[in-house]
């Protein structure tokens, strides 16, 4: 029987020719991340009595969560972290002016196709994007991995998603990867790759991959991916990156399940709170009053994402109630948005550019809810207390239905906007 | 290793974010303080009144969410014995293996358990005890069950690494 790309890539991490599903395997990873909880790793890292961290070169560290520093402990925090990576010679590492993790990884070469990947954040599926296998870990086996150079995992079985048809006007990937959490529930994928695959996707840039591939951690899964194809390529020139050997999945490979989606009459959907998996068409939702829209993050904080929001407000006024709140994913992408003009619209539209990283998303700083207060925003997560107070609403949406309703004032139809 | 202890009883996809608020997570570094913080947007009340070997029972997919550590830790650190659910979701699972909190998988107890009640659990035996009715569970894989009779993976790996060097 033939192999699935993770069992591939899996395969060659634990120096085997095939792994089985459902085995256990130490694996060599090729990179491994860690954010600001790098100083709790470094922390942990010294409890087990190891000197030197492995093979430094692997690591790449990137503050993101909580930047720059919004307290003294924060501040604190950074500071260990700079200090650890200058002590280990860990090089790979982007200080908080580079942007969020999960879009500096891949614009820096840290992630390719058919390299293995862990990662101490549980979104570190978005690199499945570039047909990599990417999963998230903890901290403690963070800490192990500096110390053995390995970590156990155990072989997924894979669910393929199959999209076919074509988006229509006002419809995204956001739109699809949320119906799809909605059907399968927030355990729909436990402990499962996820292939995506399909007309649809083969005609998806790498970026809307990302979002498909981040939010697969919403439904359970390890990993999710896309395997390469000329738009992985295509992708990975223009930044700068040739060196790679793409894997496949096999045509007799063992596939659990098989799901299908025709995107051709799929209407934009919101996870209500407090639930990713809370989903329905936006209807339902229509008219919910809105005080504050937040746009970026790891999952739809890219070039097009802030484009599209820029289409729709462009001309337009925010609803005097609404902060809008733009975060770019990466200092690349702020610079792409300022230079086309993407940021001079949304601004002049009202909305706060603020600098590329976590921002609010996590409930640290720079936007964070009071009680009775309602977000309409692209990120991942919309869990009770996630942006603040656990007497707020967070509604997930992408990035044309969270501009439209800051301009309406209450969630909004990108269709109609 | 048994367990026995008073149950709190929560539902399905009890997320880290309710378990171990994201705005703690680079502020609250002490454990102590951590155990503080334990569930407190999903049920205030649990801190303040969790007793050593209390176990957690909840339905599917436990712990989904932030991959962050803190939510395994801060439980182990309020004393609870066990957390006994449908199913677990995957970080967490880890998280609680390497923090060295003992997690059963055991769907077919959870409908006949109410909060407040006691309990009891062997692990080795893979039992639950509840209502005078067993059930029973499969027990860890045998390569990660060398990390929980360590104590978890930092004793775990300081252990293989004193075994790798020569004397």
């Amino acid at each position: 029987m033939g192999q699935t790309l993770t069992q591939k890539i899996l395969a060659r991490g634990a120096g085997k020719k095939t792994v089985a599903v459902s085995e256990i395997v130490d694996v060599t990873p090729d990179v491994v991340l860690s954010h600001d909880n790098t100083s709790a790793i470094a922390a942990t890292f010294k409890k087990i009595g190891v000197d030197k961290v492995d093979r430094p070169e692997r690591h790449v560290v990137v503050l993101d969560h909580c930047v720059p520093a919004a307290s003294e402990k924060y501040a604190q925090n950074h500071k260990e972290v700079r200090e650890f990576v200058a002590a280990q010679g860990i090089g790979n590492f982007y200080d908080v002016n580079h942007g969020v993790c999960h879009q500096v990884l891949p614009e820096h070469g840290h992630a390719r196709p058919g390299q293995l990947i862990v990662g101490s954040d549980s979104h570190t599926t978005t690199y499945g994007a570039l047909g990599a296998f990417a999963a998230g870990i903890g901290r403690s086996e963070t800490a192990a991995i500096m110390a053995t150079g390995q970590i156990w995992l155990r072989v997924p079985e894979t669910m393929r998603v199959e999209v076919t048809g074509r988006f229509p006007q006002g419809v995204f990937a956001k739109d699809i990867i949320l119906r799809l959490i909605g059907d399968l529930g927030s355990d729909g994928g436990l402990y499962q790759a996820v292939e995506f695959t399909g007309s649809a996707i083969r005609e998806m840039d790498v970026g809307d991959r990302m979002t498909l591939c981040n939010m697969t951690a919403e439904m359970g899964a390890k990993n999710g991916y896309v395997e390469p194809d000329g738009n992985t390529a295509a992708w990975l020139k223009a930044h700068g990156v040739d060196t790679y050997e793409a894997v496949t999945t096999d045509p007799d490979a063992e596939i659990a399940r098989t799901l299908r989606y025709d995107v051709s009459a799929l209407e934009p959907q919101i996870a209500a709170p407090h639930t990713v998996d809370n989903v329905q068409p936006i209807g339902k939702h229509a008219g919910i009053k809105v005080h504050q829209a937040l746009l970026g993050t790891c999952t739809n904080g890219r070039l097009s994402d802030l484009q599209q929001a820029a289409s729709v407000v462009r001309g337009k006024k925010l609803h005097p109630r609404v902060r809008m709140l733009v975060f770019p994913a990466s200092v690349k992408v702020y610079r792409e948005a300022m230079r086309d003009g993407t940021l001079l619209t949304l601004s002049e539209a009202g909305a706060i550019i603020m600098n590329a990283g976590c921002g609010p998303c996590l409930g640290a700083h720079e936007g964070i809810l009071a009680p009775g207060e309602v977000c309409i925003s692209t990120a991942n997560r919309n869990f009770r207390g996630r942006m603040g107070s656990r007497d707020a609403s967070v509604y997930l949406a992408s990035p044309a239905t969270v501009a439209a309703s800051a301009i309406a004032g209450e969630i909004a139809d990108p269709r109609t906007a | 290793m048994t367990t026995r202890g008073k149950v709190w009883k929560y539902g399905d996809d009890v997320n880290t974010d309710v378990i171990f608020p994201g705005k703690y997570t680079y502020t609250v570094t002490d454990r102590k303080e951590m155990a503080a913080h334990a569930l407190e947007d999903l049920d205030p009340a649990f801190a303040k009144q969790v007793q050593p070997g209390d176990i957690i029972v909840a339905g599917r997919n436990f712990g989904c969410g932030s991959s962050r550590e803190q939510a395994a830790s801060c439980l182990k650190e309020a004393g609870v014995g066990a957390v006994l659910a449908s199913s677990f979701a995957r970080i967490f699972f880890r998280n609680a293996i390497n923090e060295g909190l003992p997690l059963v998988e055991c769907p077919a107890a959870i409908a006949a358990i109410e909060a407040g009640q006691e309990i009891a659990i062997d692990f080795e035996r893979g039992e639950v005890e509840a209502n005078g009715v067993t059930y029973r569970f499969p027990g860890l894989p045998e390569s990660v069950m060398g990390i929980v009779r360590e104590g978890g993976l930092i004793p775990y790996t300081r252990k293989m690494i004193a075994a790798r060097k020569p004397e």
